[in-house]
C-alpha cells in the first residue's frame, strides 16, 4: 500500500490538467498538515514565555517549601505534586487492574451479545463530560466515602476513584485491541497443547499483548495526571501534604486543580500567576514524555519489532 | 479436573469484576436520567436564570454551548480535513512524517486545562481577544484538531486505491482526484470524526474558564467578541459555588448536558453505520 503511494506520488508529480490554483492548494495542505508541530511548538513556547518571570523571580529552593500559600508568596510545590500523585496512583491502581480484567473478559469469555451490551456502555461512559462525573462524584459518591469514616467525603481517594471511572474507557479498549492482536494460532497452539482457556489467557494471550497493554496503561496514567475539572470538585482542595495511614482519606490539591481555581482571580503579570503558568508548564513536561514513550511502543508494535 | 475448577472460578471472578465496572455506569446514567428529569422542563430550557440563578432556567448556557460548539467546528474542521489530506495523500514515511504523527499523539495527550491556559496566552491577552466565544472556540477547536485529524486521515486511507488510480488514468490531476473522488467518499467518515470532536468539546470545562465563560451574564451574548456562559461550566457554578442552590435544577442541568454531547456521539456512529452499508466497495 505505501509502496504504490509512493510510485503514485513521483509519477504523478507534474500535474497535467490541474488549474493555476492547484500548487497554492496543495501547499495549503501542507502547511494544515505541519500546523500540528507548529501548535505543540507554540503551547511549549507560551507556556514557557509565560512561567520564566516565576524561574526568575523565586528562588528553586523556595518551590520546595512544604505549603502552598500564595498570598504570603510561598509557592511551594510539593503539596501540589503529592496531591496530584496520589489521587493518579489511586486512580492508576483502581482503573488498571479493572480495566484489563474488564478486557480480557471482552475479548476472551463474554458471549458476543453480552459484548455488544456492555462495550456500549463503556463508549458511553468515554463520552460522559468530566464535570458530570465530578458532579456526580460531588452529590453521591463524596457521602458515601465519609460514611466509610472519613471527617470528609472530598479525599484522594474519592478523586481516585472517580479518575479511575474516567481512566477504564481508554484503559479498557486499549488493552482489548492488544489482546484481539494476538494471533489465533498462539491461542489454537495452547489449546492443543492441552491447556484450559484461562491457562492460555494468562499464560500466552496476555504476555503476546504485554506492550499493548503497557501502552494502555500509561495513556491512563496520562489522562489521569492531566483531568482537572472532576478532580478539582471532589477532591477537597485543601494544599497539604497527606501524611500517616488516612493519607488515602485526606482532602489533597493537585496540580490541575490548582490552575483551575486560582487562574481567575490572579493579578496578571504577578509572581503567583507565572507560578499557575509554571504549574501548566510541568503538566505539558510530564504529559509530553508519557505520551511520547507510549507512542514509540504504540510504533514498535506496529513495525513488529517488539511485543510479542 | 483441579485445572477446570480453576478456570471456573477465574471466569467467575473476571465476569464479577467486568460487572463492578460496567454497572456503576448503568448507576450514573440512572441516577442523572431520573433525578435530571425532576427538574427537567421546557421553561428550565429556554428562561434566562433569576434570583442568582436558584430559580428559572438555563438558556443563556445552552445557547452559549452551541455558539462555542460551533466555533469549534469552524476552526477544527478545515485545519483537521488539511492535516488529514496531507498525511494520507501527500506524507511520504520520513523523519517530517513521523514528527508530524508525535505532536498529533501529544496534542491529544496534553491536559485541556494546559489548552486553557494557553488560550488564555495566545488568544486573550496576547491577541487582545479577550474572554469571548472566539478565544474559546479557537481553544476548543485546536484541542479538538488531533481527534478529527485522526478519524478523517482513517476516513481518507479506507478509500481505495483504484479510485485513485482510475481518476488519474482519464487525465484528473492530484488535486482534482481528491476533490471529486477521494474526500466526497471519504465524507461520512470524516463527518463522524467532526462530530466525535465537537461532541468533547461542548463537554469540556477547563479550556473555556479563562477563555469564554462566564460566571452570569443578565443577557444573550450579541457578538463573538462577548463572553458567555456554557453549560459544563454553569454545572460547575451552580454545584459549588452558589449557596443554597436546590438539587433539581443541577440533576437536570447535568442531564441537559449528557443528552447533548451523548446524542452527538451517537449521531456519530449513526453516519458512520449507515455509510458502512452504503459503501460500494
Amino acid at each position: 500500500m505505501d509502496a504504490s503511494r509512493d510510485t503514485l506520488s513521483r509519477t504523478t508529480r507534474p500535474t497535467r490538467s490541474g488549474n493555476r490554483m492547484e500548487p497554492w492548494i496543495e501547499r495549503a495542505v501542507r502547511l494544515a498538515g505541519l500546523s500540528a508541530i507548529f501548535i505543540v511548538a507554540l503551547i511549549f513556547i507560551f507556556l514557557i514565555r509565560l512561567s520564566l518571570p516565576a524561574l526568575t523571580r523565586i528562588p528553586l529552593s523556595a518551590f520546595g517549601d512544604l505549603r502552598w500559600y500564595p498570598i504570603e508568596e510561598r509557592f511551594g510545590l510539593v503539596s501540589l505534586v503529592v496531591g496530584s500523585l496520589l489521587v493518579t496512583a489511586v486512580a492508576v491502581g483502581i482503573a488498571v487492574p479493572l480495566g484489563l480484567v474488564t478486557a480480557i473478559y471482552l475479548g476472551e469469555i463474554a458471549p458476543p451479545w453480552l459484548g455488544d451490551i456492555l462495550k456500549p456502555l463503556i463508549e458511553i461512559l468515554a463520552g460522559i463530560p468530566s464535570i458530570v462525573l465530578g458532579f456526580v462524584g460531588w452529590v453521591a459518591l463524596a457521602p458515601l466515602v465519609q460514611r466509610l469514616g472519613a471527617p470528609t467525603g472530598l479525599t484522594a481517594f474519592t478523586g481516585g476513584l472517580i479518575l479511575a471511572y474516567m481512566a477504564l474507557p481508554t484503559i479498557i479498549s486499549i488493552a482489548e485491541d492488544a489482546i484481539d492482536a494476538v494471533p489465533k494460532s498462539y491461542r489454537d497452539g495452547s489449546l492443543a497443547l492441552g491447556a484450559t482457556r484461562w491457562q492460555t489467557i494468562y499464560r500466552v494471550v496476555l504476555p503476546a499483548a504485554r506492550s499493548g497493554i503497557v501502552t494502555a496503561v500509561m495513556l491512563g496514567i496520562g489522562r489521569a495526571v492531566g483531568e482537572t475539572m472532576a478532580v478539582m470538585m471532589v477532591t477537597g482542595n485543601a494544599a497539604h501534604v497527606p501524611r500517616g495511614t488516612s493519607m488515602l482519606f485526606q482532602p489533597v490539591r493537585t496540580m490541575t486543580a490548582t490552575i483551575a481555581a486560582e487562574m481567575g482571580e490572579v493579578a496578571r503579570g504577578g509572581t503567583h500567576y507565572h507560578v499557575l503558568f509554571l504549574i501548566g508548564a510541568l503538566l505539558f513536561l510530564i504529559t509530553f514524555a508519557i505520551n511520547s514513550v507510549a507512542a514509540r511502543l504504540v510504533g514498535r508494535r506496529r513495525t513488529g519489532e517488539g511485543g510479542g | 479436573m483441579r485445572r477446570q475448577q480453576r478456570q471456573r472460578l477465574a471466569f467467575l471472578l473476571v465476569s464479577g469484576v467486568a460487572w463492578a465496572v460496567t454497572i456503576p455506569i448503568m448507576l450514573v446514567i440512572g441516577l442523572i436520567a431520573t433525578r435530571g428529569l425532576e427538574g427537567m422542563s421546557w421553561a428550565f430550557l429556554t428562561e434566562m436564570p433569576r434570583e442568582g440563578m436558584v430559580e428559572g432556567g438555563i438558556l443563556p448556557a445552552l445557547v452559549g454551548t452551541v455558539w462555542l460548539t460551533i466555533g469549534t467546528a469552524i476552526v477544527a474542521m478545515p485545519l483537521a480535513i488539511g492535516a488529514a489530506v496531507y498525511l494520507a495523500e501527500y506524507a511520504r514515511p520520513g523523519p517530517l512524517t513521523s514528527a508530524i504523527r508525535l505532536a498529533i499523539v501529544n496534542l491529544a495527550g496534553i491536559p485541556s486545562i494546559v489548552y486553557g491556559l494557553f488560550g488564555l496566552g495566545l488568544f486573550v491577552l496576547y491577541l487582545q481577544l479577550g474572554t469571548s466565544i472566539v478565544a474559546g472556540a479557537l481553544t476548543l477547536g485546536l484541542m479538538t484538531l488531533p481527534v478529527v485529524i485522526s478519524t478523517a486521515e482513517e476516513a481518507i486511507r479506507a478509500v481505495p486505491q483504484e479510485f485513485r488510480l482510475t481518476s488519474l488514468s482519464l487525465g484528473a490531476s492530484r488535486w482534482q482526484t481528491i476533490r471529486h473522488q477521494v474526500l466526497p467518499h471519504a465524507l461520512p467518515g470524516i463527518l463522524t470524526g467532526v462530530i466525535l470532536g465537537l461532541s468533547r468539546a461542548a463537554g469540556e470545562t477547563a479550556p473555556i474558564l479563562f477563555t469564554a465563560a462566564a460566571y452570569y451574564l443578565p443577557s444573550l451574548p450579541s457578538s463573538p467578541a462577548d463572553p458567555t456562559m456554557a453549560l459544563p461550566y454553569h454545572l460547575y457554578v451552580i454545584a459549588t459555588q452558589v449557596p443554597n442552590m436546590p438539587l433539581a435544577p443541577q440533576f437536570a442541568t447535568a442531564l441537559t448536558l449528557m443528552l447533548i454531547v451523548l446524542s452527538l456521539t451517537v449521531a456519530a456512529s449513526v453516519v458512520r453505520s449507515s455509510y458502512r452499508r452504503r459503501r460500494e466497495w
